[in-house]
Parts: structure tokens; sequence; C-alpha cells
């Protein structure tokens, strides 16, 4: 035991201590900041950016003011430019792009026609067909001669949102946000297909380097094959979990700080912003319809956050490690196995195969499993050992029976238990071959000689 | 009943016999060659001695004692293929060894300094493996290995590896080791260093012992009756007149000095050929060829393929 504890120690210190390693667990976390701060950031700083639209053609006096402008657009309305003359010198002029309607808009849909230099966002596009086509619609309305059109209008007009809302076997209730769920469910499969694959290949190295050096001779001398093995398996994995728990607490720092320096208004949240500043403004009938816009959006942030809240996060995590480890250790002993039977990572590609086929395959499966969580195929390889880790990760933000995480947990464990066993009488035959690659046939022999 | 004992080892693997009943017996505080060609299964043995492997059948004492797990700490194994880890610091590598042979992490520490001091080797300790020579590695393996004090030392192709003078510095502290009383095996191609270093052989060919024993006693069971006569006088005279008491395999003349190399007839006593040749001429010396070890080994291997071959024909 003591020794294993020595091999553990080497395997765990002669990584950390690697400046790659430093560097990966330094940088990781601010790319991942990056992807969660820099987005943010672009929004907050856009909204400053205001692009100026000149609104011309036939069309222009007929929607004027129509489309109402917002923080980071502002519409012109000449209808008295020549809309050739503004084609050719609105740059000049100040204005992002020029906005050509006909007054055919009314039946022809692509009667509307926006000229720019830079392609212009979706966002920029939608806004303006949606306003479009709103005064249109209110247009051929009023052509009906109805009394009270703008009261009527204003009663009509209406927004669903489904909400999602858990009933637990206590019956207690618990709004959850499914878009959350499928995110979580999507980046923690990807997470342990991606870990078990990185630190799996760790070992595999580890154990190629021992055979080719020439150590492993000097070092069995001293220690069982099997704790050579072992200490090397659960070394690596504490290099995992190490990695794994610093880039957590890293990244929330960086995000921390990041929030603190570039968004210091971030706590404000936007949409309030510009409620308020609306209502000071006085609720004239744009900006009116431009609250109604907003809250939509502030709905779905507030019901995020409060979702956000709502997740067991204690479970997930907690979930996220234990299958993470466990998925790690029963591919970690094949992947020792496969390190043991060759003389370099040339020849592994042959024996690698029946590694990365169950462990894509539940990649696959977990990938399904966020679409349709209670699918049969998601129910079942949530229990086979070699695809759970990922599924039953995908299939957890959904809501597990606790029976059914339990008993995924023991086969896993159980299984790692067999594999390891297995891979421990391939690994004590293969370290002291050299020469020839064996064969598939070669290595069940290995397995079942008594006295390696 | 020697200090380590092997008897009858017999090891099969999946489509070939490594050993066939093989024996050894080890005296306590000799140096005890390991000799066979390549693939003779002298590999197979020395991994069972160190528990790396099991044989299929036979006992192994050590001590007087049946061999136990615990006792890989009283042995220590430098093997022929031996390497360390390149990215390591050495003494950071030799201190991790030392551990895993159950030394503590201070003591190890202490003995390390000062191998490293009598080896001049201080100024390596940070350095990592990959920076040192192969012959720089051979002598920090070769630390490593006698380290921890073991009663039974096992050296593989030992100085395979090293120019003559850390070969030689390496003979001498195999020497001050077995004074201390320490009991080594050694294995090797090297029939030189086998004559110089060893008290007791085993020859092991196609997996079995051949011949086994002190080395003095079979070299002179297997010198023949030749000999080596050196004399001034009349050449002509000898090989003619005494054709009928030696042949003679070689003739050289130098300076007026001849080298004779003879084999006495059987049934004819030496003494009767040095009446003859007194009266010849001169003699110089005169002297019984005791075979070397490199030509019993090539001897006793060419029989053994011979008679392999014989019944099959």
């Amino acid at each position: 035991m003591n020794k294993i504890y020595l091999v553990i120690k080497r395997e765990y210190l002669s990584r950390v201590k690697k400046k790659s390693f430093i560097i990966m667990t330094l940088l990781a976390p601010v790319f991942l900041a990056g992807i969660i701060i820099v987005p943010a950031w672009l929004m907050s700083r856009e909204t400053t950016d205001v692009k100026k639209i000149a609104v011309v053609g036939e069309g222009a006096r007929l929607f004027q003011g129509k489309i109402p402008s917002t923080k980071s657009l502002k519409f012109d309305y000449l209808a008295d430019a020549n809309p050739e003359e503004m084609k050719k010198d609105f740059k000049e002029q100040g204005y992002f792009g020029v906005l050509l309607i006909s007054p055919k808009v009314t039946y022809i849909p692509t009667a509307v026609q926006l000229y720019s230099q830079k392609q212009p966002t979706m966002e920029v596009t939608s806004y303006i067909s949606n306003s479009l086509e709103k005064e249109i619609e209110r247009k051929k309305l009023e052509a009906y001669k109805i009394n009270d059109l703008d009261k009527i209008m204003k009663e009509v007009e209406s927004d669903v949102k489904v909400q999602t809302i858990l009933i637990s076997d206590m019956g207690e209730e618990k709004k959850t946000s499914t878009g959350l769920a499928m995110g979580i469910a999507y980046v923690s499969g990807l997470m342990i297909y991606m870990l078990t694959f990185i630190f799996g290949a760790q070992v595999m190295r580890g154990v190629i380097e021992e055979k080719t050096s020439r150590i492993v001779e000097v070092l069995i001398s001293s220690v069982k094959p099997f704790q050579l093995m072992m200490g090397k398996i659960l070394g690596i994995a504490l290099v995992g979990l190490t990695q794994f728990i610093l880039w957590i607490v890293l990244t929330l720092v960086i995000i921390g700080f990041a929030q603190a320096a570039l968004l210091p208004d971030m706590k404000v949240n936007p949409g309030q912003n510009q409620v308020v500043e609306s209502i000071m403004a006085g609720t004239d009938e744009a900006t009116a319809e431009q609250i109604q816009a907003t809250q939509p959006q502030l709905n779905e942030l507030q019901s995020l956050l409060q979702s956000v809240k709502s997740m067991n996060w204690f479970l997930i995590i907690g979930a996220f490690i234990i299958y993470f480890l466990g998925g790690y250790l029963l591919y970690a002993s094949l992947f020792a196995a496969v390190g043991s039977a060759v003389d370099n990572e040339t020849d592994t590609q042959q024996f690698m195969m029946p590694i990365t086929i169950p462990l894509l395959l539940g990649l696959f499966v977990s990938m399904s499993a966020f679409q349709n969580p209670d699918s049969s195929i998601v129910y079942w390889c949530s229990f086979i050992p070699f695809t759970s880790p990922m599924v039953m990760m995908a299939r957890i933000p959904f809501g597990v029976p606790a029976w059914e995480l339990i008993v995924s947990i023991v086969i896993l464990l159980l299984s790692f238990l067999g594999t390891a066993w297995m891979a421990a009488k391939i690994y004590r035959t293969g370290i002291l071959m050299y020469g020839k690659k064996p064969t598939y046939k070669e290595m069940f022999k290995w397995l079942r000689y008594k006295n390696y | 009943m020697g200090y380590f004992d092997a008897r009858d080892i017999v090891k099969q693997y999946s489509n070939h016999l490594a050993l066939d009943k093989v024996s050894i017996s080890v005296p306590r505080g000799s140096i005890y060659g390991l000799l066979g060609p390549n693939g003779a299964g002298k590999t197979t043995l020395i991994r069972i001695i160190n528990q790396i492997t099991a044989p299929d059948s036979g006992s192994i004492m050590f001590r007087g004692k049946k061999l136990q797990p615990e006792d890989i700490a009283k042995i220590g194994y430098l093997p022929e293929e031996r390497g360390l880890y390149k990215k390591m610091k050495v003494g950071e590598q030799a201190l991790y060894l030392a551990q895993l042979k159950g030394l503590p992490r201070q003591e190890a520490l202490k003995r390390l300094k000062k191998w490293f001091k009598k080896f001049e080797i201080e100024a390596w300790w940070n350095k990592k493996v990959e920076e040192l020579s192969k012959g720089m590695q051979q002598k920090v393996q070769f630390i490593v290995t006698v380290l921890h004090e073991p009663k039974l030392l096992i050296f593989d192709e030992p100085f395979s590896g090293f120019d003559p003078i850390n070969a030689a510095l390496l003979k001498k502290e195999i020497h001050k080791i077995r004074k201390k009383g320490t009991t080594i095996i050694f294995s090797t191609h090297d029939m030189a260093s086998v004559e110089e270093l060893c008290d007791h052989i085993t020859l092991i060919d196609n997996s079995r012992t051949l011949i086994e024993g002190p080395i003095d006693k079979i070299r002179n069971d297997y010198s023949s009756s030749r000999y080596e006569i050196i004399f001034e006088g009349n050449v002509n005279l000898l090989t003619a007149s005494l054709s009928h008491y030696y042949k003679i395999v070689e003739n050289q003349s130098e300076n007026g000095q001849t080298k004779l190399t003879v084999d006495i007839m059987q049934n004819i006593a030496t003494n009767d050929v040095l009446q003859i040749l007194l009266q010849a001429g001169q003699i110089n010396s005169f002297n019984k060829v005791i075979p070397s070890m490199n030509d019993i080994f090539i001897k006793v291997v060419e029989d053994a393929n011979m008679k392999e071959k014989q019944p099959a024909s």
C-alpha cells in the first residue's frame, strides 16, 4: 500500500509540475471566461454605437416614424431625397445604410431594400421587417373602418410563454428552464467525453514511456505490476480532479474580476434601463411599443436566473465528479492495457478502436438525450457502464429517480473492478514484451496465464 | 545447501519452453556467473529470482527459507534492458527508486549523497536524465541498484555501455560489495569478466543447465592433455623421434626460440615427455594449457547442439 502511494505521488507531482499542465490550467479558464464575458462586453459596447439608417423612396412618407428608433438604431425619414444619389453618398453623410421602401410593399413583400456596405445583422433586418409588418397590418385593418381600432389593437395584443414546472414526488413545485437543462446536459456529456479521453490517453502514454525507456523492469523488481498500474491510474485521476477544480475556481474568479472591470453597469439590467429611460421620456406611441418589445426579454432573463437557482447544483456537480471518476477509471485501465501491449504510440491505433467506439457511442447518445431524455436507448445506455457516465449526466438535469442513479453508479464501479482486473493481467505480461505487436488472440492468451 | 537455491525450475510460455528443470545453487558470498547464449533462458530465470514472473514448478529458497514477496527489499537487480524516466531529475528519480525498495526518505537521501560523491557525480543531481550520456545513466542505475544494501545482487550485463575506465571503477565497487558479504549473481556474455570476477558458474543453453560448479574445477575438467612448451634447441629431432608421444598442434619458431603446443597421447606421463625433451635442448617453460571460459563456452554449447541434432537425423 505504501508503494502504491509512492507511485501515485510520483505520477501526480511529475505531471502537476510540468509547464504544460500549469499553462493549460491557467489558459483554459482565461479562454472559458473569455467565451462568457466577451459577448456580454461586446453587447454592452454595441449599444453605445448608434447605426443611422436613411429611409428613402416613395414609401418613406407613408411609413414616416413607423419604424421607431432604438438605442442602437436611428431612422431618418428623407422622403424628398433622391434614392439613387443617397445610395452613392450615404457613407459620407454618416449613414450605416439606406432603406428603400416602395409603396407596393403592402402587397409585394419584397418591395423593401436595405443598402449598406457592411452586412447588417439579423437583429437589424428583423427589427425593420417586424415594424413594417405591424404598420401594414394596422393600415389594412384601418381599411375596414372599425371604431376604436387602437384600443382594440392594444387589447388583442398578447404574449405567450410556456413556463415549465417540475413536480417532485413530494409534491414540491420547481420552475425550470428546458434550455438550461439542455445546456447542462450537453456540456457535461461533452466534458466527460473529453476528460476521459485526455486523461485516459495520458495513462496510455505513461505506460508506453515506461516501457520504451526500459525503466519498467527496474520498477517491477520493486513493486507489483498491479501497484504500478493502479498508482499511475489513480495519480492521473488526481491530476484530472486538480485541473478540473482549478478550472472552475479560476474561471469564476476571472469572470468576477472581468465583470467588475469591464461591465460596471452589468448589475443594472440593460432591459430595465431602457424601460426607465422611456418612462422618463414620456410614453408616446413608439416608446410604448418598445417597452412591449423588451418586456418578454426581461421576463425570460428573470426566469432563467430563477431556474439557475432552482437547479440542484449540488447533485449535478457531485454526480459529475462521480461519473467523471468512474468513467475515467473504467477507460483508463483499458488504456493502460493497450499501452502495455505496444512499443510505441503509432501501434496503438488498432487497439484504440474498441475503446473509442463505446466512448463515441456514449457521446452521441448523450447528445440525443438532451432532446429526448426519456427514450429507451437513452434509458438503457445510462446503465451500461461504458456509456453511462456521459448519458446519465445528460439525463440528470431533467430529473432521474434516485434508485436509477444508485444502480447506474454501482454498475459503473463494479465494471471498473472487472476491467482493472482484466487490464492488470494483460499489463503484467505486456510490459515485458518487446518487438512484435501482439494480436488480439495473443492478448486473450495473456489474460489466461496463471503464473504471469 | 546454498545461500540461494533454485531447484528444478520449469517455465512454459505459450509457444516455447523457457526453462526445463534448471537448478542453481549460489554459495554465500560468492560471485555466481550465469552464462549462456542469447535466448537460453537466463533472463527468464533472473525474472523468476526477482519474482517478476512466477515459475510453473520448482522451488526457490533464499537464506534457507522459501522466497517471499518481502524479500525483494533484500535483492538488488540491474536488468540488461535498463532505463530511467527521461524527463525526471536524476536525484529525485534515484530517491524515488530507493523509496520503492523500502528505504525511508531521509536514509535514502543520506546514502545517495555519499554514493554521488564517490562517483563524482554530485553535479548531476538536478539534471534531467535525458541530458546525461548513456554511460552516465548507467552509473546512476548502478547506484540505485546497490543503494539499499541488498543481501543478494543480480547484475545482468553490467558492463555493456561502459568505457574501460568506468568498467574498472564498477568492478572495483563490485569487489568491495562482495567483501562486505553480499552474494552476487552475474549474467554476461563477456567471458573475460567471468574469469576475472566469478567463482561459480552455471551455463544454460536451450532452457537446460549444461554445466554447473566452481569455475576452477570446470576449467580443470575441460582441460585436455594439452601443453605448451617453449625451448631452444633442435626442433627437427624432437618432432621426428617423439611423434608417438604427442601430437603437435602448433609449431612456432622465433629468434631461436620454439613454441610448441602439443597434445600428449593417452597413457603417457608428462614426466616421460619431459625427460625426452630435456635431451633435445634448453627448456624455458612447460605449461598445462587451461582452457579459457570462452573456449569452454563454445565447446559445451556446440557439443550440446550436435547432440540435439543427432537423434533427429
